[in-house]
């Protein structure tokens, strides 16, 4: 399904995409709040953006460097080069381990590997720990969004859910009252597991440790009552020095909730005694991105969700639109990347604001890297810009005509209609947008007037 | 190939030019430390305790299984502590040392060689956390500075109970660690 056709399917319950819309910019206007606090905000950023762009251009000497490291700190190593490679490795941990059951915290890698069905398949049960991630497990979903994985969900669906799995009192929607029956049930998991997988926020070349952040603290929870510990992180997740974790944890909760540091930030550098930790470093297409020039820098991303939750096209059509495993404007970036067939609708789905560039903590250009890939995707596939037109925005950009009379009609349309009947379909994701105030004339009109 | 090879070569092959890694400056905060760091703690949804407040909650409290790690204050356990992290499952309350804390977002570090078990700050029902106050810094750089790349096997910068907002963006405490956090500066 190409990006505008999901887009309708998820603006046609209206109110929850309103919801959905506001909900996330409540957060981005969080991060806005906090950020503000810090004086040297706008430093921290380029610092953080300098620091990956170090590390990126010269990524082979961090990788040999944090595997020495890891090695002599009794860290056992694997690499990766897809995600195939990477999902037998954990397999082959597990098998030796004879371990049939699993607890993982969030990893947006593992989400990319597809990992959960590769070991479903392997008769291995995979319980997901994060509880949005667990009530998208439930559903069968993936999550939706990379920080807040179920924030497409209403808790009248959740307490459905719960009712069902969970065995909760039927029609109870009480946040408090569904995260602690979920305590209960997760416990139960953390209680028995013998490996637990976790995700890597930072890995310290110099020192051989990597870093993982949570709220919740299901990852800790998981990893210390488990003989074996699998951290799975991509090649790109290495820094330096210890002391650039100071900058980048500064920067991450901010810009991704806006609060001023995650709850649980562990730093692994030995196992405890008698325990196993395996680190898997993948691959998986980063190189690739790595020699792209003009993308290089959308590795330099530390998942934060702030683009996300800023942009006006994700607010309004949903993580699911996107149909990759990171979506909204960095997701639009990184996938191209990986297969620019399936995802060659994803660069249009943006109106290039560049508010994504603006609240990105490590400073990716990503809007000028949206229209970057539009003239890839255009240029070099021929065939598949043919296609691309009809797929895109209800053939609204056909041609330049349609283009021009659409928008007098909207300026018109602007003024005179009631705000129902403007929640009315122009194009797919313009449908639960908040009105602009419109100009009396559009630029063209303008330009050619006062041409003469 | 091994596969190691394989993502080696293939980024050496891009020939890069490297780029310079920045020195970084120590940003500080104006406000003065100890403040600064109690309303960071409460803003997490933790508090900051003297003492007296602490030894009253206790008695309310009654609980029947505590461990206690840390020697700044004179609190006992009611029961020692068991080999297998396991049966701390029903542990009420963990009494630890912090190393030092950060007073911006209220982090508290906490590292190995203090922690009788890694489960420990988790696993606990309620979590105390004892704090010098001679051991709060500004910001998370002179926190770095501080902690330098001293070897420890497990470290942890801990700011809060355990919270999630997964369920319409409400703020729930107590998602899977400690329903309550506590830290007594001393
Ligand atoms: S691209 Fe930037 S803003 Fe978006 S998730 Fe990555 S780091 Fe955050």
């Amino acid at each position: 399904m190409s990006h505008p056709q999901a887009a309708t399917e998820f603006l046609k319950d209206q109110a929850k995409a309103k919801w959905h819309d506001e909900t996330l910019w409540f957060v981005r206007d969080k991060r806005d709040r906090i950020s503000k606090t810090i004086p040297e905000w706008e430093e921290l950023r380029n610092l953080a953006s300098q620091i990956k762009e170090n590390v990126l251009s010269q990524l082979d000497v961090y990788l040999e460097e944090f595997e020495q490291n890891a090695q002599k700190n009794g860290i056992q190593v694997h690499w990766a080069k897809d995600a195939e490679e990477h999902n037998e490795i954990v397999l082959s941990i597990l098998q030796k381990q004879k371990c049939r059951a699993i607890v993982k915290s969030k990893s947006i890698l593992t989400e990319e590997c597809h990992l959960n069905p590769y070991l479903e398949k392997n008769g291995i049960e995979v319980v997901d720990t994060d509880l949005g991630e667990r009530i998208v497990q439930f559903l069968n979903q993936p999550p939706s969004h990379i920080v807040l994985p179920a924030i497409h969900l209403k808790k009248g669906e959740i307490s459905e859910l719960f009712h069902e799995k969970l065995h909760t009192q039927k029609g109870n929607e009480d946040p408090t009252y569904l995260t602690h029956a979920a305590r209960l049930h997760l416990r139960e998991k953390f209680l028995k597991a013998k490996v637990a997988i976790t995700g890597v926020n930072f890995a310290v070349a110099e020192t051989g440790e990597f870093v993982v952040c949570t709220n919740e603290g299901n990852a800790d929870m998981g990893v210390h009552l488990a003989d074996v510990h699998i951290a799975c992180m991509g090649i790109e997740k290495i820094i330096p020095r210890r002391k650039d974790l100071g900058v980048f944890l500064r920067l991450l909760a901010r810009s991704a909730t806006g609060q001023p540091v995650t709850n649980y930030n562990s730093h692994f550098r030995s196992p405890s005694p008698g325990k196993e930790i395996h680190l898997i470093l993948v691959d998986n297409g980063r190189t690739a991105q790595l020699a792209r020039e003009k993308f290089r820098n959308s590795l330099k991303c530390i998942r934060c969700g702030a683009c996300m939750n800023t942009c006006p096209i994700y607010r309004r059509s949903g993580g699911y639109s996107y149909g990759s495993t990171v979506p909204g404007p960095i997701g639009s970036i990184l996938s191209p990347g990986l297969d620019m067939k399936k995802h060659s609708t994803l660069p249009f789905a943006s109106t290039l604001c560049g508010s994504c560039s603006d609240v990105c903590p490590v400073k990716i250009n990503i809007h000028e890297q949206l229209y970057e890939w539009r003239q890839e995707i255009t240029k070099t596939h021929g065939e598949l810009g043919k296609g691309l037109s009809m797929k895109l925005a209800n053939g609204i950009f056909k041609s330049p005509l349609a283009y021009k009379i659409s928008g007098n009609l909207m300026r018109a349309a602007l003024k005179t209609l009631p705000k129902s009947l403007i929640y009315h379909p122009i194009n797919s994701w313009g449908k639960g947008r908040n009105l602009p105030e419109t100009p009396n004339e559009s630029f063209k009109d303008w330009y050619q007037r006062n041409r003469k | 190939m091994s596969s190691k090879a394989f993502i080696l070569s293939a980024i050496r092959g891009i020939g890069q030019k490297g780029k310079p890694l920045p020195e970084l400056p120590s940003f500080g905060i104006e406000e003065e430390l100890e403040s600064a760091f109690r309303k960071s703690i409460e803003a997490n949804k933790g508090q900051v305790v003297n003492q007296e407040e602490f030894s009253e909650w206790l008695r309310a409290n009654n609980f029947p299984k505590i461990v206690v790690a840390s020697t700044s204050i004179p609190f006992s356990a009611t029961i020692s502590l068991p080999e297998d992290p396991h049966e701390l499952d029903d542990l009420n309350l963990a009494i630890l040392e912090g190393q030092l804390g950060v007073a911006e977002n209220g982090a508290i570090w906490l590292d190995d060689r203090h922690l009788p078990h890694r489960a420990l700050p988790f696993i606990t029902e309620h979590l105390v956390i004892v704090l010098l106050k001679s051991r709060l810094f500004p910001t998370m750089h002179q926190a770095y500075e501080e902690i330098g790349n001293q070897h420890s096997g497990f470290g942890l910068f801990i700011a809060g109970p355990s919270k999630t907002a997964d369920i319409e963006q409400s703020l729930v405490i107590g998602a899977h660690g400690a329903m309550s956090l506590r830290v007594i500066l001393v």
